[in-house]
């Protein structure tokens, strides 16, 4: 592959912080190479802020491959940018060529206040996971691993959904800023498996109620978290979700 | 001080049950008025608050991050060790002690890896009960994998993010604990020091970084679980957060640092592309299960790989270890590549790479689908595809990730592999109930040293952190806190508490006070260089000890023209990167200095000096089988403590897989 120099015009969403009023401030960057990754662009960026004695762009990210959940930018328009099921950090510069203008902006989400800049405090998920989205099981109350055979395509399938990655980009994707693809990723991993039996009612309904006490949008089956989705999370989850919740629902099961 | 490892006396096999049922225990009333501090919620960390919120304790968990979940154990990708025999291949317990111990190369104490393997088939019933999905095979049961340095297979799965799905099942129970009100949360909270009252520790400062604001918090007991330091070395697998800091407080307060110097380069990561490289990341070693190294035969070869016919190929680890070619433990991979690249073999434009290739496996699988599908006469092309679709479904995440980075797509060329820093077998010095040798202050999982040696063997890092939190501590811990359940809660405007936050305070305001030039950035860069150039997979006497002044010359200029933008009280990330890369200043010269007393090769550690005829490591039994334990003594001096290590089971000999 040929590896080529660019120069680009960068907008960038600058906020002190959610009391605060945000604005765009237009960067110049140059000599930054087709290899490196869209946030090592910023690293060029933020080096040069420093070295001209102003406050560099702050921006969540910790493991830049992809899986942590951690960075979030809305590149041109599109939650981690134009790549399919990319995350910011995987996101690299040949995508771009030289004289290109980047506008990134943060997660847009009432559900998801702005810290700084681009980092905003998505707390809210973790929340809706303590609300019901897990197994209770104590440590060291297990039988066999193999004492419970399951059927290798619910296994699978269960395990689709679990590579959710918390990031967020659904809901920011969302014109509803709706919370339901990580909400239904959840309800769908934990429901596959025999294991996740016995409390599928109350998950379902517990989780549903503490996204909608966060603030988070309805779901009105458009799809834009599916097409954003860095992990492909499939919309199939939300349509799961749906029938547990309902079957939660009229069978009477109260959170 | 006398290094205690308190291990039990009695028969290997009987330790730790004997432990587990003689150890002082804390009833249910008294372990509610008890509060314990877990500093990092990877899977040491997330799994330790969650079973001890399940056991009634009071506990506060801290993460520098924005939630729990994020933690670098989330990374991990090929997989979980466990001594299950569900193969039917000859594993048992007793084998999995003895690999780890012989991938270790025999630096690690035999009665903690003994624990390790027993409770290791207990780690995958407690996943598979909280919902972990485990890869599986056609007929519902639980699949595996093999790694390197073992000949069974005993790796448990979930495609290449095992990590992940391990961490999000701890989380899952924090989370429950949390909803429980048994489990406080402290996340986007970095620890910067360990308070002591009376010898014992009893609460940390943390710093809250979304407003700079530092607090106080008191805990009857300590549990640092805060990773691995790789990223002394700048470019690393580690996360860009991942750092020293808290095991390193923990070191100034009189904590010792066992064994610095071992450090795991991991043979198969994505080479370095150019100056611009803010991390390294890692091609799983489940991939050399199916795909085959090798360079070209001739110097210099300009061909495209699959220009350059078999028989000019050098498969070199098949060629040197025949018993376990492309499957060698780590180290020995890593060594492998470097000679073969500094030899002048190397590929890519960079010529530091060796090739990582799946073409022999894409047929072989091909074959094997051509003949289950009852294809007749199939031709080269559809077993090729089918061969791929099996390899997509094993690794496919990890192909993604390589073409992204890379740009080259890995099903139709080799992909290009360098050796990369990725784990740290060094850590806090702790015995055998994972206590450092400062009374209630403990650190679990890669924080520690104590279970790989000098070399951590494949998938053993997952079993290990999950071991500490989920099987050892929550035993060890109440075995010391029981002698405590008269210690009332201490209040935090306790003098201890007060002196503390005014010492990281005065630190902190001494560092943005410097308003020097250079950037944080670029003196952490600099380190890396002297740390790879020097202490990275060859060391020297000569070159550690030039490593060893240049350190101290570098941090010299830091404390000089350090620039931190910015304000002390305020989400500052440039604030957060200048103090850990400050801790790692320190740390590095430690690490030289651990790495210059250790005249002798083992494991990770290869001093040039001290090989055998055909370049393997030199171990040398008789004068350095012992735990190096540092004791902090001030600015760069540093006491060593020896704990000799008795092998009462296992007999040493030159380690070989040939």
């Amino acid at each position: 592959m040929e590896h080529y120099k660019m120069n680009l015009t960068l907008k960038v969403w600058r906020q002190k912080s959610k009391d605060f009023k945000g604005h765009f401030e237009t960067f110049k960057v140059s000599d930054i190479s087709s290899e490196m990754s869209f946030l090592e662009m910023f690293d060029v960026l933020n080096e040069k802020l420093v070295a001209e004695g102003k406050e560099p762009v702050a921006f969540d990210h910790d493991c830049r491959e992809g899986i942590c959940g951690m960075c979030s930018m809305y590149i041109n328009g599109r939650a981690h940018g134009p790549w399919h099921e990319t995350t910011t950090c995987q996101l690299h510069m040949r995508e771009y060529k030289d004289g290109d203008t980047i506008v990134v902006e943060p997660w847009r989400a009432n559900s998801f206040p702005v810290i700084r800049d681009l980092v905003v405090d998505r707390s809210a998920f973790d929340r809706i996971i303590a609300a019901g989205g897990y197994i209770s099981v104590n440590t060291g109350n297990a039988q066999d691993a193999n004492a419970l055979p399951i059927d290798k395509q619910k296994a699978d399938e269960s395990f689709a959904a679990a590579t959710c990655i918390g990031c967020g980009a659904c809901v920011a994707a969302c014109p509803n800023t709706s919370a339901m693809l990580f909400v239904s990723a959840k309800v769908s991993h934990l429901a596959l498996l025999p294991q996740g039996d016995p409390e599928r009612k109350t998950r379902a309904t517990n989780m549903i109620h503490q996204m909608d006490t966060e603030g988070f949008g309805s779901c009105t089956n458009i799809g834009a978290c599916e097409a954003e989705c860095p992990k492909g999370i499939s919309l199939e989850n939300i349509a799961r979700l749906n029938r547990e919740y309902i079957g939660a629902v009229f069978s009477g099961s109260k959170d | 001080m006398e290094l205690n490892s308190k291990i039990p006396a009695g028969p290997l096999e009987s330790k730790w049950k004997t432990y587990k049922s003689t150890c002082k225990l804390v009833n249910p009333a008294n372990k509610r008025q008890i509060e314990i501090i877990v500093v990092g919620t990877g899977l040491a960390g997330a799994s330790a608050a969650a079973s001890l919120g399940e056991m009634g304790y009071k506990v506060k968990a801290f993460c520098f991050q924005d939630s729990p979940r994020r933690a670098h154990s989330i990374a991990a990708q090929g997989g979980i060790n466990a001594a299950k025999n569900y193969q039917n291949d000859g594993d048992s317990t007793y084998r999995l002690f003895y690999d780890t111990i012989k991938g270790g190369d025999y630096r690690a104490r035999e009665g903690n890896v003994y624990r390790l393997a027993e409770v290791s088939a207990n780690i995958i019933d407690q996943c598979v009960a909280q919902g972990v999905p485990f890869a599986r095979e056609y007929g519902g049961l639980l699949s595996n994998r093999s790694f390197g340095g073992t000949q069974v297979q005993r790796t448990f799965y979930a495609a290449g993010q095992t990590g992940q799905q391990l961490l999000i099942g701890a989380y899952q129970g924090l989370e429950r604990q949390i909803s429980l009100g048994n489990v406080e949360m402290y996340s986007r909270h970095e620890m910067l020091e360990v308070v002591k009252i009376d010898g014992k520790a009893r609460g940390i400062i943390a710093r809250n970084l979304v407003t700079g604001e530092l607090e106080r918090h008191f805990g009857h007991a300590v549990l640092l679980c805060t990773g691995g330091y790789g990223n002394v070395f700048y470019l690393s697998t580690n996360a860009m957060g991942s750092n020293v800091t808290a095991a390193w407080k923990a070191h100034k307060q009189g904590a010792y640092f066992g064994n610095p110097c071992f450090t795991q380069i991991h043979p198969t990561c994505i080479p370095v592309s150019g100056d611009h490289q803010s991390k390294l990341t890692l091609m799983s070693e489940s991939l050399r299960n199916d795909g085959r190294i090798w360079v070209p035969k001739q110097k210099d070869d300009k061909r495209k790989p699959f220009d350059i016919p078999e028989e000019e190929r050098d498969y070199y680890l098949e060629r040197r270890y025949p018993a376990f070619g492309n499957l060698v433990p780590r180290d020995v991979a890593s060594r492998a590549a470097k000679e073969r690249c500094d030899a002048g073999y190397g590929v890519g434009s960079s010529k530091m790479a060796v090739y990582l290739d799946f073409a022999s496996a894409f047929e072989r699988y091909g074959h094997v689908e051509v003949r289950k599908q009852g294809i007749a006469n199939a031709d080269k092309a559809t077993v090729y595809k089918l061969g791929v679709a099996v390899v997509k479904e094993k690794y496919g995440n990890l192909f993604d990730m390589y073409a992204k980075i890379t740009g080259e797509d890995p099903y139709q060329v080799p992909m290009r592999i360098y050796p990369a820093v990725h784990y740290t077998m060094g850590g806090l010095w702790v015995d055998y109930e994972l206590m450092t040798n400062v009374p209630g202050l403990y650190a679990l999982g890669e924080a520690n040293f104590s279970d790989h040696g000098a070399n951590r063997l494949g998938a053993s890092a997952l079993m290990q952190g999950l071991a500490d939190g989920y099987f050892v501590v929550p035993y060890t811990l109440g075995n010391n806190l029981a002698d405590d359940i008269r210690t009332k809660a201490i209040p935090t405007d306790h003098p201890a508490f007060v002196q503390a936050e005014k010492d990281v305070n005065d630190r902190i305001e001494r560092m943005m006070n410097i308003k020097g030039k250079e950037s944080v950035e670029s003196f952490h860069k600099r380190l890396g260089k002297i740390m790879w150039d020097k202490c990275g997979m060859g060391r020297n006497a000569k070159g550690l000890t030039e490593a060893i002044e240049e350190i101290k010359a570098l941090r010299k200029e830091f404390w000089a023209n350090v620039r931190i933008p910015g304000e002390i009280k305020s989400f500052n990330p440039e604030l957060d990167k200048a103090g850990r890369v400050a801790d790692f200043l320190e740390l590095g010269e430690l690490m030289c200095i651990d790495a210059l007393q250790r005249n002798e090769s083992c494991g990770g550690h290869f001093r040039e000096e001290y090989q055998t005829e055909d370049g393997e490591a030199l171990r040398d039994d008789e004068k350095y089988m012992y735990v190096a334990a540092w004791e902090y003594k001030g600015d760069s001096q540093y006491e060593l403590h020896k704990e000799p290590l008795n092998y009462e089971v296992v007999h040493t000999s030159a380690r070989s897989y040939k």
